[in-house]
């Protein structure tokens, strides 16, 4: 039997998935990455195989995604998250055309085809806007945790219109709307559908096509899935492995390297993909 | 997916030849500001009549040259951030923050000293910011400041009215009087010709170089080598010493393709480049293309001081008009959208390009303003793969690599599993 390994190194969480060769989740692990990214992602490996009950050694290829994956040290090679979340959201979902993914820094919108391929995608400007950073500072604010605020913002009798989207200044603009007496329920309401707004804004510069797969840590958020479909007009699939979607791609792709005969010693080896060669100082440029 | 390892910039012979050449031109400068050489005059690089400059044996200055020269050398950060300190905002163009921060510092630059301004020789062209840049150096400076209206190309025609072309000569005519009185002589028509002729030169081999990257492989990258071209294309246009580096790019391009040999050691995709670079960091965006054995057949940027590879070129026998349709039509800053679009239509088309890649600057909305639209044309309309992504072209601050590299890893592991797809 084949295992690929799929680590997908988050800005705020690792997540670890181990495939079996029929593509089945057979073990997976979520912990805080930290600031050892390297050890993050070991230990999220470890503990998925633990889960699966093989040992690590015998799964036969693995690939690191996220913005921590030069950081799986033990892995064969790396993907985008971008890839990964297409592929993840194309096995669990298969007529998934696009997928929208909302990280602790990122969201993005990708079109998908129906291997899984990206099509298209855009992702947000250098800035953390209208992504799960957004809504822990609004967490912090109200004085709730992030796992709270979702269904309380279900409870929303007229949302308030938050003036910015911005993961700094929102936090004034909650405290003056608590200062005028609005409910917290209202204003988590207007924070998940300020959010909903300027993400399916992004999302459109790639098309809207359904089916709509939701990925990422934000994707467990009721409020957040409650908040894109009323803005999309749509339903969006989400399911219980939602925040894995970029490691189960990882694991995919790690599972076709290994059954095309890519794998040789496992994690005893080093990444498969060559850094690029430093390079003299631009050609004199002008 | 695999990725492969390659060296990522071309130094050949021209190399050498362009910094001995670029080298001179900057020593000119230095003379200059030492009050040892020729008059000063500040220009920008889309849409300038360097030929009567030229004529008038004064020395073209070029404020976004040693701006961007700044960035390459790691030099423009304290600069920007002296200009801030007076109270320049963190939004405005980083090139003129640099340069006004630079002129501040006394004018002395690691390539050179910079000579004060004899004359401030504006458009806007380029950027409508440009009015406002060069209106601060004349105050700082008290030059004299002469502003070329040089009318936007705002129509579907593919040229522009006779009636724009004569406004334009004519506003040439009273930079002729301008010069005669700074140089207290009159205007040799005669050399006036000769310099055109040689831009005109100058222009077809320039022309025929890109026509080059045409070849598979391209014999070399037409972005991040070109930029070491457009240097001499500038600052020495219209110069005997101009032509000659062209006359030698020309040869040692052409054997190059000729032998089949590129700047990768495998070119697996051709990429149309749209913007600047971000100088600061240029290195390391080459290298992030370059990993994944792609390499630009054409680029807007290597045309915001003239393009000619659609076949323009100066005509010695109208000197005068010649320059003017130059900086009305023939640089692509002073083209609307649907005429940039055409332009970047016809590399894809004719360049056999793969994909496009937009490069966005931060601190100039005037030039990334659309370029959204520009991703959606042709994502949409033309089916050509397009990646935007954005940074800056001289402050540091705005350079976020891993960001930056995981947009660009991501387009070519969807370009490659397309070709995969296809392939099977």
């Amino acid at each position: 039997m084949l295992y690929g390994g799929g680590v997908d190194v988050g800005s705020t969480q690792t997540k670890a998935i181990i495939l079996s060769e029929d593509r089945t989740i057979i073990g997976r692990a979520l912990i805080n990455t930290g600031a050892n990214v390297s050890m993050a992602a070991e230990r999220a490996f470890q503990e998925a195989a633990t889960s699966a009950g093989i040992p690590p050694e015998t799964v036969a290829y693995v690939v690191g995604t996220g913005y921590g994956r030069y950081k799986v040290n033990f892995g064969n090679a790396q993907i985008t998250e971008i890839s990964c979340h297409a592929r993840g959201a194309n096995l669990l979902f298969p007529k998934t055309r696009t997928v929208i993914d909302m990280g602790g820094q990122d969201a993005k919108g990708i079109r998908v085809g129906e291997q899984g391929d990206v099509k298209d995608f855009v992702m947000n400007d250098k800035c953390a806007a209208g992504t799960g950073r957004f809504l822990s500072n609004a967490a912090e604010t109200v004085g709730l945790s992030l796992d709270k605020i979702g269904p309380i913002s279900l409870d929303a009798k007229k949302p308030v219109r938050l003036s910015t989207v911005c993961a700094v200044f929102v936090e004034s603009d909650i405290m003056s709307y608590l200062a005028e007496g609005k409910t917290v329920p209202d204003i988590l309401g207007g924070v998940h559908s300020a959010i909903a707004a300027r993400t399916v804004a992004l999302i459109r510069r790639v098309g809207i096509e359904p089916e709509i797969t939701f990925t990422g840590g934000v994707s467990r958020n009721v409020g957040m899935v409650k908040a894109l479909e009323e803005r999309l007009g749509f339903p969006v699939n989400v399911c219980d492995d939602s925040h894995y979607i970029g490691a189960i791609g990882a694991a995919i792709f790690a599972l076709e390297r290994a059954l095309a005969g890519e794998a040789s010693a496992g994690m005893s080896e080093t990444s498969k993909l060559t850094a690029p060669v430093p390079s003299r100082p631009g050609a004199g440029a002008q | 997916m695999a990725q492969s390892t390659a060296k990522t910039d071309y130094q050949g012979r021209i190399h050498n030849l362009q910094k001995d050449m670029i080298g001179r031109y900057y020593a000119r400068l230095t003379a200059a500001a030492e009050n040892r050489g020729e008059k000063a005059v500040y220009m920008l690089i889309s849409g300038n009549p360097v030929e009567l400059i030229e004529a008038f044996d004064m020395i073209p200055v070029y404020p976004e040259v040693n701006a961007l020269q700044l960035a390459v050398k790691k030099q423009s950060l304290p600069l920007i951030l002296a200009a801030e300190e007076m109270g320049y905002s963190t939004d405005n163009c980083a090139y003129v923050k640099a340069d006004v921060g630079m002129y501040f510092a006394g004018r002395k630059t690691p390539f050179a000293t910079i000579p004060e301004p004899d004359l401030l020789l504006c458009n806007y062209v380029g950027c409508n910011v440009y009015l406002q840049w060069f209106e601060h150096l004349q105050e700082y400076s008290k030059a004299p400041i002469y502003n070329l209206d040089v009318p936007f190309f705002r129509t579907k025609a593919i040229d522009p009215s006779e009636e724009d072309v004569s406004y334009v000569v004519k506003q040439l005519e009273d930079l002729v009087e301008i010069l005669e009185r700074m140089s207290g002589k009159k205007l040799d028509y005669q050399k006036l010709q000769r310099i055109v002729e040689l831009s005109g030169e100058t222009g077809a081999l320039w022309s025929d170089i890109k026509r080059l990257a045409q070849r598979r492989p391209t014999p070399y990258d037409a972005y991040f080598d070109s930029v070491m071209m457009m240097a001499p294309l500038y600052c020495l246009r219209g110069t005997e010493d101009g032509l000659r580096f062209f006359q030698e790019a020309y040869k040692e391009m052409k054997q190059r393709a000729d032998n089949h040999e590129g700047p990768l050691p495998e070119e697996k995709f051709r990429l149309v480049m749209e913007g600047p670079p971000p100088w600061p960091y240029l290195r390391q965006f080459r290298d992030m293309f370059s990993r994944w054995g792609a390499v630009a057949v054409a680029s807007t940027y290597s045309t915001v001081g003239g393009i000619w590879e659609f076949g323009f070129r100066h005509d010695p026998q109208r000197p005068l008009e010649s320059i003017a349709r130059h900086m009305l039509q023939w640089n692509v800053c002073n083209r609307n959208f649907m005429q940039r679009y055409q332009q970047i239509k016809d590399y894809v088309d004719d360049w056999g390009a793969d994909a496009l890649v937009i490069h966005s600057v931060k601190s100039c909305r005037l030039f990334s303003a659309g370029q959204g639209d520009m991703r959606e044309y042709f994502t949409k309309q033309l089916n050509v793969p397009t990646l935007l992504i954005e940074s800056d072209i001289e402050d540091p601050r705005y350079f976020s690599e891993a960001q930056l590299r995981n947009r660009v890893d991501a387009f070519f592991e969807a370009l490659e599993h397309q070709r995969m797809l296809v392939s099977k």
